[in-house]
């Protein structure tokens, strides 16, 4: 067991004028997830501490937090990662804080849903599937793999000083069905990115690729959209 | 209070949600409503695959698919809903291939499938690669593919809004109340056509890979308004859960070849009274028995309660040497480390972050963990409700996906049958709720709709008691696994309807320490544990008195399946006295029931 002081940052706004913290003293494990932590502090210290938590294994992006001033999944943070027994939690950054970790994701999906994030194939569809090679397949695997948690847009200066900007999160989706050799709809979503708040925002700082919990490429992932927007060619 | 009108209004939005979202929008106006975000549901963490008889690596077919299922239900499925089922599945499959799913390719460019537990060849009785995939995050893409298409089609979401209550008068069914989370304010979701897609209850147990969300939250809404639950003494343990957290590691583990060994290096899955046919591959009611076997005999790893799952390289190919397994094309079963890390990458990511072991060098420490509720709320094929043991509907209410009992997955579901009963049911749910909404009239409101929910809410918030829910829920979770789990016997199941009676009583006397309006996560978690605790009761006391063994529910004192007094699915009813139960048949086609061998 390690002795932890854990710092979380706190709203409420039904009785706060403003953000402060609150500091708790506990025991864990060092294998314990973060989320543990907190589950441990609303369970038995104060359970007016609010967060959005649900499966707990790193799948369904409800927990994003800057944790230690990285953006993180709690649920896939030990505390052994962190190496040190100060842990800091607060929300992420760039998102109206609602109550406590909870942000306003809305302006997150709203930028989601700009990028036309769904298959677009019109042709009558054939009796069965319609075949991809194992390499057409390989292609746009990696941005498959997106969860939605906010990680990486919300760690991304460029989206912190604009939030017009699409952000990392909706160019990974975008890139999914660009890159899909099924998809017909790549012109339209690459005219939609060729914007002053699309693409071009991104200035190759790295850290979504860095707070990426699925370990998506996604400065690569943007880059190829670059690519394909200025030579117009999906190779 | 607002109030919205909809002809349908859908409760849920993981896969059966969304899917009957999609086809109830089609030709009437729909609303979904979900507790979370949709992309956050529970189908995300499905991994292994969607069953469907495609045959694009050998030969199968839909007829194979339903006769293991009935025999995996262990003869308590309804053998029409699963062949129907089983029928639909290849067309469901392409038309999720249509909507753009990126499944696992083959050489030829068809959709890739691998082996899963139960699913076999039945000339030859050999597993037969069945489960449709995308690597081992099937679900996640299941549950993309259908948001994606819901936010194409424009259907309308009300997300972070938690169900509550059905408006249920003497005329029908007039709709639900929810509270928006954010705010802490009361809606009224004026409806015609009811979809309920709240998923499972895991969160019963101890040890679950479930989502903190999975609640129950249907069942016990649909309990308190005096409509039965359907076979919940009918639980699925899998038998391969990351030890003492529960993360489920899937079966397509063990169809990729992964091996199960105890803490003496034996294989135990070949030993006769297991499996000796299709060993780690048998249906997961029997691997995880023999799993807690082995366990309670010392064989676990260094004495503990934990065995090994190992999917090394050496091991698979040692091991399907050893069994003459074959490619379809006649060449020798072998596996590279690369193969295995393309095929399970999120598998070997959590072992890594979870328990710094990587599967292509190491074996995984697992146990059996809560996994599956094959029972639920009763429905026919199209998703309507049933609320009597005559099979009378209730017009207007519809269940759909893990909350609701079909039933096709009878007493033990097999792998693969849930992601494919999602996308069957909600498909053919949505568009029966939209015929219902298209030819009814709405059932007027009553005077004050909302008045059952927020009692039920004040009550909770104004309670000045000194219990804390965390002790509640943790004395909850561990009597239930200790003794409603993957082994019963009469005085343990006692103990647990006691303790769970005890539980009830004190959480009269619970503590919430936020008395607000907004995001109140506090009251809300302590409205789900009464869930919980309502789904814990008709489930030990179901258990209790059914008196033999069938599928998931394996009695140490009663040990034979008793088809001539026990071949019928149970129904229970909630009140403040406790639980009523009464039976109804089981409906049969063409199998008759035979003894289950692996």
């Amino acid at each position: 067991m390690k002795k932890i002081t854990l710092k979380l940052f706190r709203y409420n706004p039904e009785t706060d004028k403003k953000p402060h913290y609150d500091t708790f003293k506990l025991e864990a494990e060092p294998t314990d997830r973060v989320l543990d932590l907190m589950e441990k502090v609303k369970g038995y210290e104060d359970g007016t501490l609010s967060f959005r938590r649900s499966c707990a294994h790193g799948v369904c992006g409800s927990c994003a937090m800057r944790i230690n001033g990285q953006n993180m999944l709690a649920c896939k943070t030990l505390v052994q990662d962190l190496k040190t027994n100060k842990i800091t939690v607060e929300p992420i950054l760039g998102l109206p804080v609602l109550k406590d970790m909870i942000v306003d994701m809305e302006p997150f999906f709203d930028s989601y849903k700009r990028v036309m994030p769904f298959f677009v194939n019109d042709e009558p569809a054939p009796s069965q599937e319609r075949y991809q090679s194992v390499e057409d397949r390989e292609r746009f695997d990696d941005t498959t793999k997106c969860i939605l948690c906010g990680a990486c847009t919300t760690s991304c200066p460029s989206f912190w000083s604009n939030d017009e900007y699409v952000g990392p999160a909706a160019i990974v989706n975008a890139h999914r069905f660009i890159f899909d050799s099924r998809d017909k709809g790549a012109a339209e979503r690459l005219q939609i990115l060729n914007d002053q708040f699309g693409v071009y925002r991104c200035r190759t700082i790295f850290n979504c690729t860095v707070a990426c919990p699925r370990e998506i490429q996604i400065t690569q992932a943007i880059g190829e959209v670059k690519k394909a927007i200025a030579t117009g060619n999906l190779e | 209070m607002k109030t919205h009108q909809f002809e349908v209004v859908v409760v849920g939005a993981g896969g059966a949600g969304l899917m009957a979202g999609l086809y109830a929008s089609k030709s009437a106006s729909t609303a979904v409503i979900s507790k979370l975000y949709p992309a956050r549901s529970h189908t995300g963490a499905a991994q292994g695959g969607i069953g469907a008889a495609l045959g694009n690596h050998e030969k199968d077919s839909p007829e194979w698919h339903t006769y293991d299922t009935v025999k995996g239900s262990d003869y308590l499925g309804d053998q029409d809903a699963i062949e129907f089922m089983c029928k639909e599945a290849p067309s469901i499959v392409y038309e999720l291939e249509h909507m753009g799913l990126p499944f696992n390719r083959t050489e030829e460019g068809k959709i890739a499938q691998r082996p899963f537990g139960g699913h076999t060849n039945n000339d030859t009785g050999k597993p037969v690669m069945r489960a449709c995939y995308a690597a081992d995050r099937t679900g996640h893409m299941i549950l993309q593919t259908l948001y994606q298409q819901s936010i194409k089609n424009n259907v309308q979401f009300y997300d972070e809004f938690q169900v509550l209550d059905i408006i249920k008068t003497e005329e029908g069914v007039a709709g639900v109340v929810a509270l928006e989370i954010a705010t802490g304010e009361m809606h009224v979701f004026h409806a015609k056509s009811i979809i309920f897609a709240t998923g499972g209850w895991g969160r019963v147990w101890e040890i679950t890979s479930n989502a903190f969300a999975y609640t129950g939250d249907g069942v016990a809404i649909t309990l308190r308004r005096g409509i039965p639950a359907q076979d919940m003494e009918f639980f699925q343990f899998h038998p391969t859960g990351i030890y003492k957290m529960g993360i489920l590691i899937t079966e397509g583990v063990r169809g990729e070849g992964g091996i199960l060994l105890n803490g003496k290096g034996e294989r135990f899955m070949e030993k006769e009274g297991n499996a000796p046919s299709v060993k780690e591959l048998a249906s997961r009611d029997v691997v995880s028995r023999a799993m807690y076997l082995e366990m309670k005999e010392g064989n676990g790893v260094d004495g503990e309660r934990y065995l090994y799952l190992d999917v090394t390289p050496e091991t698979v190919n040692k091991y399907a040497a050893l069994d003459g397994r074959t490619n379809p094309d006649g060449s020798p079963f072998m596996v590279t480390g690369e193969e295995i890390l393309s095929k399970l990458p999120d598998i070997i990511d959590f072992c890594e972050t979870y328990l710094g072991v990587n599967p292509v060098t190491d074996p995984m420490p697992v146990q059996p963990t809560a996994h599956y509720g094959m029972g639920g709320i009763p429905t026919d094929k199209f998703g309507q409700v049933v609320v009597d043991k005559e099979r009378n509907t209730l017009p207007g209410l519809f269940a759909v996906g893990e909350n609701a009992c079909v039933s096709v997955h009878g007493a033990n579901r097999l792998g693969t049958n849930s992601l494919l009963d999602l996308v069957v049911f909600g498909k053919f749910s949505g568009i029966k709720a939209a015929e219902h909404a298209n030819a009814a009239e709405f059932i007027p409101l009553p005077e004050n709709p909302t008045a059952f929910a927020e009692a039920q809410l004040e009550t909770l918030r104004n309670s000045e008691g000194n219990e804390r829910l965390s002790d509640i829920a943790t004395e909850m979770k561990e009597v239930m696994f200790e003794h409603v789990g993957v082994f019963r016997v009469e005085e343990g199941m006692q103990e647990a309807v006691e303790k769970i009676k005890e539980l009830k009583a004190r959480f009269k006397n619970i503590k919430i320490d936020d008395k607000g309006k907004k995001f109140n996560m506090d009251l809300l978690n302590a409205w789900e544990l009464s869930n919980l605790l309502d789904i814990a009761e008709v489930t030990a006391v179901s258990a209790l008195e059914r008196k033999e063994s069938r599928g998931a529910h394996a009695r140490d004192d009663f040990q034979e399946r008793e088809d001539a007094e026990w071949m019928k699915h149970t129904l229970a009813w909630l009140d403040d006295d406790g639980v009523k139960l009464d039976y109804k048949d089981v409906i049969f086609t063409r199998f008759e029931p035979k003894k289950r061998v692996y």
